[in-house]
């Protein structure tokens, strides 16, 4: 049984190398380039695993996951917050809000694929 | 029953032992038994007059318990209100006070027209209490002596009675004086008439219960048989009584002059304050049993005031009877000397000085002031006694001893708001005091004294039947139509409250001047205050003979030499007059004023000591200390104003280095957030290519080329936030005069081929104006290439194209960049310009957003700007002014512009 991954990154190249290094560990993946965009594809497809970046266009990570643990159907997502910042209060807001994971960037991709998998294997 | 002659003998011996016993007393001042507080107390029984020895079985007879309200207030003052009692005698004694008209005025600023207005009062009061003490003398006479025992007058008895009193008075009562020597032959006369009377009066008590009753039961039992039942007296004519009574112990002139002038020692109060009460319990322990066995056993009509003596008598107890007569003799006596000595002490000080005085106004103080004062004294007194025996003769004749006795009280009881004003009230003034006491003693005469005088007057009836004029409410009797209350009440009820009304009315209205302030906090602070207090407020100069010349016409020579020479040697001075200084004016003010009164002495020692207030030299010292005073308090002022304000510039100094501590590390954050994000595709994708080895060609090239371009983006942003720390610094770039045009066609061309290859139209429009600005070619061309590339990049039109327009106005040459894009939305034109920022709309270009806040900072160092156009409909329009300058040489005042910019205005 694969684990479905959802990925909310604005920087293609990001995406692109977060899809190849997941598909290759055996997910299924799906992309969305903006916060907005990110919340209708969950609302669509229900990842097992959302893996979310924080400087986000439209609608910044942290408020896609603010929304995705107040709405009943998506609560049950394994958040995976990803930001490039690092900061000590960005882990914190993310543990407050909820998020199930934490990775900065630049990040191994191992470390990811480790990170999407222990999530999967819970969901 | 004894024959006239053995009543009037044994009167005669008794009146001789009388003066025996003044006489050696006034010889041995001062030593033994003559000042113990049994003496003391002895003396202040002086209170209980014929009034209470005859009155009190009258009244009882009349309204059964009443007459212990008499007795009542005087007990509650004295057992409740020592430290009252206490603080007159200290006051009294550090102030040299000679009557309650001095202390009053003494407290009031020295007044003299207060003073007078005391005196005055008291006198009006005092008349008919002793034309109330002859009258009880000639009926006592009358009744003993068999004629009658019917009220009625025997002028001639009447008048012998007034001249030896008059007599006595004089002989014992003005002897010196200065009120520092008291009267021991008066005090010491008092306190034996104060031991025959108790005697007498228990003595008809026990003859009343063992002689005619028998014994205590049957006296309860006729007591209950003809005294009316308690429950009618009590209310508020009781509470009114005690008050009353309370309030005459306190203010009567000759209680004011036996408890506070006489005494001698403080302690001495202290024995009268159970002493005094335990006398006026024994005085009225018979009276009941007195009153119910004259009831029950003399015929009906008997005047209940002289059951003292009738009971006896038709007991056949002439011995008895004769006791009694003495004890009331004695009571009698007693309170008019004693009167006496108080009212004309007053008259000479308060009236007779004054007028002397103000009479020979300019002059200094002439002739024999103390043989002025004995002599006024004198007359005084035989005038107090005489308008008494007028009084007797045709006053009022239906009114029972103790009524007059009420009338009596009240009218001194004027005199209580403006007393307790003076101990305890710091506010209390002259003018409330002179209100109060004016308003009260009005209404008492007119609502209580009239009444009582011209009773038998129809005219006067006429008024108290339908009010002065007509006017209703206006009636004595009923003042504002006030029914409810017996005539004394009302009188009480409207005089007081009038009284304390205006009283406070007044001090209110007007501040203490600076006598009044000293004497209000000499005299409310009575256990605080030195007895040298008050000497910085006044500066006065005299040589010491024109003082001692003053003194000994007031005090006599020897009593004046006396006072000058100790003053002295207690200095250690060695000349035989001390140093007329503050300090000894002072001291011989109040050894003068308890001669003449502290309103007369401070007028006498004004007239040769002059200023009676600060002198200027001391007003002038007092404004300069103050004027310095205010000045430092004033710079100091200025100093912490200034310390603020300091505070408050480092304050937002501090503020503003925290907020430029925040941007830096918004900044730095921002920064690592850019170096971050290729770095991330740069190691994911190497990682990607390090651990596959099967992925094929084409996407290991389109990988590397990601890697590729990543590593491009990463220098570049190093470039640009290394760029734009230059250019906020303003180093590395000297501004020569140039064309803007030559920047503008060198960007523009530099474009061409980004433009080409996103299938972008250039268009161009330049003016054909020839222009120059002061800039650096190089960077304005950085500026140029910034904006138009950005319009390139970011157009998203379908046929994309951008307009460049050059134009000069106003000294400035304008270049517009124009795109026919989806513009920039209202949010993002606010942002655009700062750094890192870029639109919100997902792009694929890779800028690090310092793009725009770069070539804004260049633009401003050369004297322009860099503006979003709010205007343009579709697409976004940037434009760059440059201001135009054709002459180099204001080249130093634009250097200068460039680097006095603050620096933080840009980070």
């Amino acid at each position: 049984m694969s684990v479905n991954v959802l990925i909310a990154e604005d920087e293609q190249n990001i995406a692109e190398s977060l899809r190849f290094i997941l598909e290759q560990a055996g997910c299924d993946v799906r992309h969305a380039l903006d916060g907005e965009e990110a919340l209708k594809e969950a609302r669509i497809s229900t990842p097992d695993v959302l893996i979310l970046d924080v400087m986000l266009p439209s609608l910044n990570g942290f408020d896609v996951l603010k929304t995705v643990r107040s709405d009943s159907d998506l609560t049950d997502i394994a958040v995976l917050i990803l930001t490039a910042k690092g900061q000590s209060h960005d882990r914190k807001t993310a543990d407050a809000l909820g998020a199930d994971a934490f990775v900065t960037k630049p990040f191994s991709n191992s470390e990811i694929v480790t990170e999407v998998l222990r999530l999967g294997a819970k969901s | 029953m004894s024959s006239l002659n053995v009543v009037i003998l044994a009167a005669l011996g008794y009146a001789v032992v009388l003066f025996l016993v003044a006489f050696i007393s006034d010889r041995s001042t001062r030593s033994g038994w003559l000042s113990s507080p049994l003496v003391y107390t002895l003396s202040i029984s002086v209170y209980c007059t014929s009034w209470t020895f005859y009155g009190a079985v009258g009244s009882a007879a009349r309204n059964g318990l009443e007459f212990a309200t008499i007795y009542i207030g005087p007990t509650l003052v004295f057992l409740g209100f020592y430290s009252v009692l206490r603080k007159l005698l200290r006051i009294r004694r550090e102030n040299n006070i000679t009557s309650i008209a001095d202390f009053i005025s003494s407290r009031y600023g020295k007044s003299d027209l207060i003073a007078a207005t005391v005196t005055i009062i008291a006198v009006f009061g005092a008349a008919p209490y002793i034309a109330l003490q002859l009258k009880a003398i000639t009926t006592s006479f009358q009744v003993i002596g068999g004629s009658s025992d019917t009220v009625g007058s025997a002028p001639i008895t009447a008048l012998w009675v007034a001249a030896g009193l008059a007599l006595f008075t004089i002989i014992f009562g003005t002897r010196s004086i200065d009120a520092n020597e008291r009267h021991y032959g008066v005090v010491a006369a008092i306190a034996v008439e104060a031991i025959v009377k108790l005697v007498a009066l228990i003595g008809v008590g026990l003859v009343a219960v063992y002689h005619v009753a028998d014994g205590p039961q049957d006296i309860f039992n006729r007591i209950a048989e003809t005294m009316p039942p308690p429950e009618e007296g009590f209310g508020v004519r009781w509470i009114g009584l005690i008050l009353l009574s309370g309030t005459a112990v306190l203010c009567l002139p000759r209680q004011f002059q036996v408890t506070v002038v006489e005494n001698d020692n403080e302690r001495h109060l202290f024995t009268a304050a159970w002493l005094f009460p335990l006398y006026l319990f024994l005085m009225s322990l018979f009276i009941l049993p007195i009153a119910a066995v004259g009831a029950t056993t003399l015929p009906p009509g008997s005047n209940p005031d002289m059951f003292v003596l009738t009971m006896p008598l038709a007991a056949g107890r002439d011995d008895i009877a004769l006791l009694a007569f003495l004890g009331g003799f004695s009571s009698a006596t007693s309170m008019v000397i004693v009167s006496c000595i108080a009212l004309s002490t007053m008259i000479s000080n308060h009236i007779v000085m004054p007028l002397t005085l103000r009479r020979t106004a300019g002059l200094s103080v002439d002739g024999d002031v103390r043989g002025l004062l004995l002599k006024s004294r004198r007359i005084a007194i035989c005038g107090i006694l005489f308008v008494g025996f007028l009084y007797l003769e045709f006053g009022p004749q239906s009114a029972g001893l103790a009524s007059i006795g009420l009338v009596a009280f009240l009218g001194v009881a004027q005199v209580l708001p403006a007393l307790l004003g003076a101990l305890f009230w710091p506010r209390a003034n002259r003018r409330g005091a002179m209100l109060g006491l004016s308003v009260g003693f009005a209404i008492w005469t007119y609502t209580l004294l009239l009444p009582g005088l011209l009773a038998d007057a129809k005219w006067w009836q006429q008024v108290a039947q339908v009010g002065p004029f007509g006017i209703e409410a206006l009636r004595p009797d009923a003042l504002f139509g006030l029914t409810s209350l017996d005539p004394l009440m009302h009188a009480f009820f409207w005089s007081i409250s009038a009284n304390v009304f205006f009283f406070v009315l007044g001090s209110l209205s007007r501040d203490l001047n600076p006598l009044e302030q000293l004497q209000s906090t000499l005299f409310v602070d009575a256990f605080r205050s030195g007895s040298e207090g008050g000497q910085r407020l006044v500066g006065r100069a005299a040589s010491a003979d024109t003082l001692f010349d003053l003194a000994q016409r007031v005090m006599g020579a020897n009593q004046a030499y006396g006072i000058f020479r100790n003053y002295a040697q207690a200095h250690n001075q060695k000349a035989e007059f001390p140093v007329p200084d503050d300090a000894f004016i002072n001291h011989l003010e109040r050894r003068m004023a308890s001669s003449v009164g502290a309103a007369s002495a401070r007028a006498m020692i004004s007239r040769v000591a002059g200023g009676e207030r600060i002198s200027l030299d001391e007003l002038v010292e007092i404004a300069d200390e103050t004027a310095r005073l205010m000045e430092y308090s004033t710079r100091i002022e200025q100093k912490s104003r200034e310390i603020e304000e300091t505070a408050s510039k480092l304050k937002s100094a501090n503020e503003r280095l925290v907020q430029i501590d925040a941007q830096k590390d918004e900044f730095l954050s921002q920064v690592s957030h850019e170096l971050r994000t290729p770095m991330t595709s740069i190691r994911s994708f190497s990682e990607i290519l390090a651990q596959n080895n099967r992925i094929d060609d084409d996407k290991s090239r389109y990988f590397m080329d990601i890697i590729h371009d990543e590593s491009v983006r990463l220098t570049r942003l190093l470039d640009e936030i290394l760029d734009i720390g230059a250019v906020e610094r303003g180093d590395d770039f000297p501004v020569t005069l140039i064309d803007p045009m030559v920047a503008l066609k060198r960007a523009v061309d530099a474009c061409r081929g980004l433009a080409a290859s996103a299938n972008v139209t250039i268009i161009e429009e330049y003016t054909d104006q020839p222009t120059t600005t002061l800039a650096n070619q190089d960077r304005l061309t950085q500026v140029f290439i910034n904006i138009i590339s950005n319009a390139i990049k970011y157009n998203d039109a379908v046929n994309p194209k951008i307009e460049i327009d050059t134009s000069v106005a106003a000294g400035t040459f304008h270049t517009s960049v124009s795109d026919n894009g989806s513009g920039i939305s209202e949010h993002d034109a606010t942002l655009i310009f700062d750094k890192f920022s870029r639109g919100s709309k997902p792009t694929n270009e890779k800028g690090a957003g310092l793009g725009l806040a770069i070539s804004r900072t260049i633009a401003r160092k050369f004297g322009g700007d860099v503006v979003l156009s709010p205007k343009s409909k579709t697409g976004a329009q940037f434009i760059i002014t440059l201001p135009i300058t054709s002459e180099l040489h204001n080249q130093s005042n634009m250097e200068d512009a460039l680097y006095t910019k603050p620096l933080t205005e840009s980070i």
